[in-house]
Formats: structure tokens, sequence, C-alpha cells
């Protein structure tokens, strides 16, 4: 059994959490966050928008367009925000496709 | 002061014992016998007042935490009261059932430890013969069983020269993280310093060696490595700051801010049969004397990273300089910065003999407390 290799996405590809992976809200702090093994994750505002569209059915470019429609924005610098978060993500194992 | 804000985790040190006695064990000098251990009653109270406080993970761990009979009855309580359940072990005595029942509680990470990427090194440093194959069991069944393993891989004069390897044996065994940890100072370690200090050409060649490794194993293996303090030109932010982030139980029952506090004299730490863990968190002496940055000297106090590594670790100051509330002298800021650049002379010196973790052995031989420059 060896390490599979990196996990890099196209814009089609469907991100979801990793199992053993939990994105929830914190009552306590009244904030999102991301726990995972032995390390929290406490996203801002904009990463915790981007994350409540990874929900395991949404394409990349189809959380990029929702982005896109919500601030009015110019598609390819939300896109590059977005992706090269993602990527850290997959990177850290906290998503995967 | 900022406000104080809650615990985001409990190291939960369920025992002392544990069937390995590695000679830089972080357990205390003095260990806890299990008649003195918390019961699983107490236990369940300390996981429901640290989910109250607002911690979000435990890490159960000892010792060995499997000793404990009741472990799986532990990790479900943690799961039921909304804690993210971590088992810190040796792999030692794990087997099938016993991690299907850690499974069915609702465990959901396993770090494994590994003294070395060589059998008899490992068996040698860990001292126990066998030890290394039950590892590598222990970690093919945690993998099996669908949880992520991190590799916990403490690093020293002995088995540095391995980093490579014991990257590739991580890969080999599908873990999701290795965790390179340079040994730290204190206890048992500081007993066996001259055994363990690296010298400053291997550790360049690790830290290469982990460059390397980081890009080329980029999403396949993540790999935490942070240079050790001995060689450090400022101080790690030790446990995220005093009293910031963690809280640490020891089998007996004392609340620590970090696991090797009780090595520092002077400090009162309440126990979890004395007050809540809110209580203690909030409002005793112990985690107040070091939390946030009115208690620092200088340099500290006018230093703009004293917000970042918050003076960095007081059981390090106390170990070398004995005052507690001295800058950490892996500061090249600190006026006792001195004190490292002799010990490191020493690292070119032949290694001594182990002394092995024992009970009892701590009231033999006291620990040195004060290096003086060679």
């Amino acid at each position: 059994m060896t390490g599979e290799a990196r996990q890099s996405f196209d814009g089609d590809a469907v991100l979801r959490f990793a199992p053993h992976v939990k994105f929830r809200f914190d009552e306590m702090r009244q904030a999102w966050i991301v726990l995972a093994p032995e390390r929290v994750l406490l996203p801002d505002e904009q990463a915790v928008e981007i994350l409540q569209l990874i929900d395991g059915e949404r394409t990349v470019d189809s959380v990029i367009d929702e982005l896109v429609r919500r601030y009015d924005a110019p598609r390819d610098v939300i896109a590059g925000d977005v992706v090269k978060m993602l990527q850290d993500l997959v990177d850290k194992k906290v998503l995967r496709r | 002061m900022t406000a104080v804000e809650p615990p985001l985790a409990l190291l939960a040190e369920l025992t002392h014992r544990c069937p390995l006695r590695c000679p830089y064990c972080s357990n205390p000098l003095e260990l806890s016998r299990a008649s003195a251990e918390l019961d699983t009653a107490s236990w369940k109270r300390v996981l429901g007042e640290a989910a109250a406080l607002g911690v979000l993970q435990v890490h159960f761990s000892g010792g060995e935490p499997l000793v404990r009979r009741d472990l799986a009855e532990l990790v479900r309580h943690a799961t039921e009261v909304g804690l993210y359940g971590n088992l810190i072990t040796s792999g030692i005595h794990l087997d099938a059932g016993r991690l299907a029942g850690l499974v069915e509680a609702g465990l959901e990470h396993v770090q494994l430890s590994f003294q070395d990427a060589d059998t008899a090194s490992g068996d040698r440093i860990a001292g126990l013969a066998g030890s290394q194959e039950a590892k590598r069991r222990a970690a093919s069944l945690v993998r099996e069983a669908g949880l992520p393993l991190t590799v916990n891989a403490v690093v020293h004069r002995q088995n540095l020269d391995r980093l490579g390897e014991i990257i590739e044996l991580a890969v080999a065994l599908d873990a999701d993280r290795l965790e390179v940890a340079h040994v730290q100072y204190y206890g048992w370690a500081l007993r066996n310093r001259a055994a363990l200090l690296p010298r400053r050409d291997q550790l360049d060649a690790a830290t290469a060696t982990v460059e390397a490794a980081r890009a080329r194993l980029a999403g396949i293996l993540v790999i935490d490595y942070v240079l050790p303090d001995y060689y450090a030109h400022r101080p790690k932010a030790c446990m995220g700051g005093w009293g910031r982030r963690f809280l640490n139980v020891t089998p007996a029952g004392k609340v620590l801010p970090c696991h090797a506090a009780e090595t520092l004299t002077g400090l009162e730490f309440p126990t979890v049969e004395e007050a809540s863990l809110s209580e203690i968190w909030y409002r005793s002496p112990a985690f107040e004397r070091f939390r946030g940055t009115d208690w620092m000297p200088e340099p500290c106090r006018s230093c703009e990273r004293r917000e970042i590594d918050w003076g960095g670790c007081r059981c390090q100051a106390f170990a070398l300089t004995g005052d507690a509330a001295r800058t950490d002298p892996a500061c090249a800021l600190s006026p006792d910065h001195g004190l490292l650049v002799g010990v490191r002379a020493d690292a070119d010196e032949a290694a001594p003999d182990f002394i092995y973790r024992q009970h009892s052995a701590g009231s033999r031989r006291s620990p040195q407390l004060v290096s003086s420059p060679a």
C-alpha cells in the first residue's frame, strides 16, 4: 500500500470533505469551524462562504459561478482565489475528489 | 489584555503506564502509578466539562492510552459530548478487535509513534524488542479501519540521519501526515541530552531532506516539521501561548497549560477534583501566571513578536536558567542565548548510553536544571 498520486482537479471536479473532517457551526464561538485530525481551522467569512458550497454535488466551476453571481466580480479574480484555496485544502487532505 | 478565549484542545493523559521506555519520554520523571489514576467516571466528567468550556478536540494520550481498559468507553463519551477524538499511541497492544471498538465509539484519527525507520534501532530506542513490527501491524490496522493516520517520529542525533527513510516509511504505511518532532529538552530528554542533541550538519541535511520531500509528496503526505529550539534563532509559540489554546489533564487529574508544566517549581496546578475545568482555565493563578504579555520581561515586553511567539517555552526557560519567567533562551535576543551555544558543542562529543524511562527513577537522581556554557 503506497500513497496515491497528488490530487489535482479541473473545473468539472466535484470536491467533498475528506472522511473524518467536519465542517460545522460552533455555538459557543458563533463561528464556522473545520475539525480535522489534530487540527482546527477557523475559516474567515469568505472561506466559509466557499466551504458552504462544497456539498459533494457542485462542481468547482459551479462553485465559482455562484460566487461570481453573488459578488458581481470578474470571474478570473474569483476563480483564482477559489482554486488556490481549494488546492491548498486538497493538499492538506481536508478536501478530496 | 484581550479577553481570554476558550481552549481548542484537551490533552487527556489517561495513564503514565507504557510498554515503551523511550529516553526522551515527555512524561515527568516522577511517573504516576496506576492506583493514582483518575477513574472512568472522573474522566467522563472531565470530558463533559471540556466540551462545555469550548474544547473542540481531545487527544487521548499517556503513557500508552491502550493500557486503560475503559478507553473505548471514554472515546464514546467524548463523541457523545461533541468532542473530536484523536488517539495518540505507540501501537503496541493494538489489535483489530480493540480498534473496531474504538472506531465504533467514534474515534476520528490515530497518531502512531515510530522511533526510527530501522527495526533494530527503533526497538533499541523504544527499549522494547519487537516494537517496530507491532507498530507496522498497528498502522495497517488503522488504515484498514478507514481512519486517517499520522506517523509521529521524534527525531534526534541517533535517528536523524535516517529521516529520508522515515519519510518513506510513512508513505509506505499510507499515512496522511508525518509529524517530525525534534526532542524537547526537559524531564527525561534533558537527562539524556548529550545522547540526543543532533549535530548542526545532521540538522542541515535533515532540513534539506524535508524540503525536498515536501515538494515531491505534495498532496500525498503532509509533513509537519519545525526546527529544533537548540538551533533556532527565534523561539516557538509553545502551545500557541500559555493558557491560550490547550490544556492538559494528567493521569492523577492535575490540570496543566502544557504537558511539561509540572517541571516548573513554584506553581500550584489545581486538580479536576478541586475545581471545574472552566474555573481552572479562567481563574486559576497557574493559568494566569504566563498568559498574555503582562508577565513578560525585556526583551519580550517591547518585542514586535510578543504576540507571535508569546515569549517561547516556559519549561525550557526554567530548565536552562532556573527561572520560568525569563525569555526562552532559544531566542537570539535572550541574554541567556549563550547557554544553548555551549550545549551545542556537546553534540560533537561521543554519545553516552541512554537512561531509559522507568518508574521511580526520578527520585534516585535529580535532573540537571541549570546548564552553564562550556
